[in-house]
């Protein structure tokens, strides 16, 4: 009889539980983790991981068309999509693996199944509908994610009309794509479908593509993609889908006109939904609100003992969020002194799109929204050695200060690479470095970082080359 | 090679100070002797003599600068015969043995020596027993805090060292600034701009806080707030030591020898002989330990321009009231003018605060740490009281003593007072 008794349950094993329950472990806790699917959940599998695998096949294939520039030449130029998503599958498994190992090595207890509340302290794992055991712990942490969201006459049907994970697994190159929803996952999905030759389509709500990103940024990475060839309907809902054999005709409202779109294959990414059901949330005090788990400052739910963390939690829908709340729960419960709680301005967002986009903390408009006098500072690839050297002048560092206290608010990339940029500033943030600091680092020469410091510099007009 | 000139070590247990100001310019010719510079402590300005001759080189710390540490090089005094390009070199030179530091203005070269150490250990008043661990921040140990912290800190006016920092390894992060400034309660030394009290719409005037006042609010918040006070007072009548004061005063010489005896000089002999009989109200807490005084010195509080500071009476209880008085009177007068020398201030087992010039009545003071008591006198006013079962006018003055219940009951604090009404009631027995 397997043991049944532990200090701390974790319900999922995605990046916020398995995290979390190897910190807890690491704390002297008795973990168990309740996993339903896959190790390593959405993120490894089905997720980041995965697509990152994709884009870099795309980038690639990109950079092999560009071979005469850098004085190469290719013959032909082909891909087989069977490959390519062939690779993506094994790189997702080498880690969920890679998961298993880890939990196991930190003694944590998986079961496999999908775990609900059960009572005070209780869990309750099913498998196949099934009970297959009863479990018990005074913490128990509810890190079961999300899900894409559907809307009403936008439902996927696995076929025609594809979510994140049908678009990951692609049997074919569909020759035209509609994306609605432009935030990272769509925008992600839109840039390797172009970069393989699809006529893509982008629907977007609100004014602008990665709406949630500084408006200078997104604007920049609006226009890279139209000359990559992509169409932008910004301010536009998709209001029908029509299928047909072989494709769909999609609606399309702007501006008070209608327009049809006719593609093979449709993506929707219009936000994702909390995983809330089949959890035994009835009759606790636990409180949902629009799909997700409410929580206060320390991941505690209504219900004393219980705990969420991650997507299920709400935005931002990041894995590192998720691990670094989780990491935090646990540590406020087993009494971790000088704790904070999560600061969402210091947590980074970065899309692998081409150009990327990374960014952490205000874009200049919420910090003049805000009250802040703010100084901002601005470096073009154009003015970076390694940059032209690699061949990608094409982006942008942006940073944004308080200009009484010099503290920095926001850094806002777009380009090759930014995404492995943004961590600097993320510590820069942690540590609470003002511009005085940042100034006196010194960058390696010749590297893309070296805009970090000209940004920065060029925020109080010191900028050097450009 | 020019000679360094460091900032002194005033006391032993300085470790840094403020450049108050420099007496002499770059350039000026200096004679052994000279007073160059004011150095700033915690409670006095000192002058700064040197010891050598030559030409004032170069000033390497610039006046008004706080937290020179000390022996740093604060300027370079070129010796006959040397030029100014001598001057470049030497400002990198690693200082010299601490025996060539200047001897501060006017203290005599043997005055520790006439001093003898105490037999008991004798904690001083920047190193209480007990410290929390942000105060000896300030004593010149690194203060961790983030540099967004430091900045808005600056900007707030508030003391580092008093901030709790809750960041990693007590870290002071932008939070606990924040918090600092919202709540006031967690500065001490916060300035009055960054009081919880002054909000944007009240007009105020900053009053930059010197090295003594934060001195002041941050050691007597820590007595407030660490010892547990309780307070005895006492009614002493007065006509008696009053009519001896009178004679003496009377008798007093002209000219030289001449003399004018204070009914404080008469209190600080009381106390003295006092703590002789009650020697338990002459002591310190620690946490090992409660040390009494083997010897009684008597701190007095004086007010001077800068704030409240306690000169000592070394042996009190053996100096007669003509060396009391004299004594008395020339720290009194020192400390107002700030040139008090800091083992003139440093120690004292036993305080006492006398407002009744002032025609306070009664008072109840915060102890001065490390001590265990302090005396608060008042004024002796004429006051009805019952004598022989009669109704009757007499000169009384009210007493309030201070006590740390940790290292003085409440039965000693009660001894040690009547042990003084006694003395003060029937003065000649102070001859004794």
């Amino acid at each position: 009889m397997a043991d049944t008794t532990f200090d701390i349950i974790f319900l999922g094993a995605g990046p916020g539980g398995y995290v979390t329950a190897i910190r807890a472990a690491q704390l002297g806790m008795k973990t168990a983790v309740v996993e339903g699917e896959h190790l390593g959940g959405i993120c490894l599998n089905w997720g980041c991981i995965p697509t990152k695998a994709l884009l870099r096949t795309a980038e690639i294939f990109h950079t092999m068309h560009r071979a005469a520039e850098f004085g190469l030449s290719v013959k032909e130029i082909t891909f087989d999509v069977k490959k390519v998503v062939e690779r993506s599958r094994a790189v997702a498994k080498q880690l969920s693996t890679g998961v298993g190992y880890l939990l196991k090595k930190n003694k944590v207890t998986v079961f496999d199944g999908y775990g609900r509340l059960d009572g005070a302290g209780k869990v309750r794992v099913e498998k196949d509908g099934k009970g297959i055991a009863d479990l018990a712990a005074k913490h128990i942490v509810l890190a079961t994610g999300a899900r894409a969201r559907s809307l009403p006459g936008l439902e996927p049907d696995g076929k025609l009309v594809w979510t994140y994970k049908e678009a990951m697994v692609p049997e074919v190159m569909p020759k035209s794509i509609l994306v609605v929803g432009s935030g990272a996952i769509g925008i992600e999905f839109a840039s390797f479908f172009r970069d393989f030759g699809a006529e893509v389509t982008v629907v977007e709500v609100l004014p602008r593509v990665l709406p949630v990103e500084d408006e200078e940024i997104s604007d920049f990475a609006g226009k890279a993609f139209e000359k990559q060839g992509m169409k932008i309907l910004t301010s536009a809902t998709v209001t029908g889908l029509k299928k047909a054999k072989g494709g769909v005709t999609a609606t399309v409202e702007a501006g008070g006109k209608s327009t049809q779109v006719r593609v093979e294959r449709v993506i929707l990414a219009v936000g994702i939904v909390g995983n809330v059901e089949n959890l035994g949330l009835e009759g606790t005090k636990v409180k949902v609100d629009k799909s997700h788990i409410v929580i206060d400052e320390w991941s505690r739910t209504g219900e004393p003992g219980v705990y969420a963390i991650g997507d299920v939690t709400g935005p931002p829908w990041l894995a590192h969020k998720a691990s670094h709340e989780g990491v935090i729960c646990v540590e406020k419960i087993a009494g971790v002194p000088g704790l904070h709680p999560l600061d969402k301005s210091r947590i980074p967002g970065c899309t692998y799109c081409r150009p990327q986009v990374a960014s952490i903390g205000l874009t200049e408009k919420q910090a003049v929204a805000q009250g802040h006098a703010v100084k901002v500072g601005r470096f073009p690839f154009m003015g970076n050695g390694k940059a032209i050297a690699l061949g990608e002048p094409e982006g942008l560092v942006k940073t944004v200060f308080d200009a009484a206290t010099g503290e920095l608010l926001g850094a806002h990339m777009v380009g090759a690479e930014v995404t492995e940029l943004i961590q600097g500033f993320a510590v820069a943030k942690t540590l609470e470095t003002t511009e005085a600091e940042l100034m006196h680092a010194i960058f390696p020469h010749p590297t893309l970082s070296e805009m970090m410091h000209e940004s920065v510099l060029d925020a109080y007009g010191r900028a050097i080359h450009f | 090679m020019p000679i360094q000139i460091l900032m002194p070590a005033l006391s032993p247990t300085m470790t840094e100070g403020t450049l108050a100001k420099w007496l002499k310019k770059e350039g000026d010719a200096v004679d052994s002797g000279d007073v160059i510079a004011e150095i700033e402590t915690d409670k006095a300005t000192m002058e700064l003599e040197v010891i050598d001759e030559g030409v004032l080189g170069r000033i390497l710390v610039a006046e008004g600068t706080t937290g020179v540490r000390v022996n740093q090089t604060i300027a370079l005094l070129l010796e006959e015969g040397e030029d100014a390009s001598a001057l470049d070199a030497a400002a990198a030179a690693p200082p010299p043995a601490p025996q060539q530091t200047p001897a501060p203005g006017s203290a005599p070269p043997a005055a520790p020596q006439q001093t003898p150490p105490p037999a008991a250990p004798r904690p001083t008043p920047s190193a209480p027993p007990g410290t929390p661990a942000p105060r000896a921040a300030a004593q010149g140990r690194r203060v961790f805090a983030s540099p967004l912290a430091r900045r808005l800190a600056g900007e707030a006016g508030l003391d580092l060292a008093a901030v709790p920092g809750t960041g990693p390894h007590g870290r002071i992060v932008k939070s606990d600034i924040e918090a600092a400034v919202a709540g006031g309660v967690a500065a001490p030394a916060a300035a009055p701009v960054a009081a919880p009290a002054v909000t944007a719409e009240q007009a105020t005037t900053a009053i930059p806080n010197t090295t003594m006042r934060k001195v002041i609010a941050a050691r007597l918040s820590q007595s407030k707030r660490d010892i547990p006070h309780f307070y005895l007072t006492i009614d002493c009548r007065m006509d008696a030591l009053l009519d001896v004061r009178r004679e003496l005063n009377a008798n007093a010489p002209e000219g030289e020898g001449s003399y004018k005896l204070s009914l404080n000089d008469f209190i600080i002999r009381a106390t003295a002989l006092a703590l002789r009989q009650v020697p338990a109200a002459n002591a310190t807490w620690t946490d090992d330990a409660i040390l009494r005084y083997d010897r009684i010195d008597v701190s007095i509080a004086v007010a001077t321009p800068g704030g409240l500071i306690t000169p000592v009476i070394r042996d009190a209880d053996n100096k007669g009231l003509l060396v009391l008085s004299r004594e008395m009177n020339d720290l009194a007068a020192r400390a107002r003018e700030g040139k008090l020398l800091p083992e003139e201030y440093q120690g004292g087992g036993f305080t006492i605060s006398n407002l009744g010039m002032y025609g306070i009545k009664e008072f109840a003071a915060i102890i001065n740490p490390p001590q265990s008591c302090i005396l608060a006198v008042g004024a002796g006013t004429q006051r009805p009281v019952v004598k022989d079962g009669a109704l009757a006018v007499a000169t009384v003055m009210s007493c309030t003593l201070a006590v740390d219940h940790r290292s003085v009951d409440g039965a000693v604090g009660a001894e040690f007072l009547a042990a003084f009404k006694r003395l003060v009631e029937a003065p000649l027995t102070m001859l004794l």
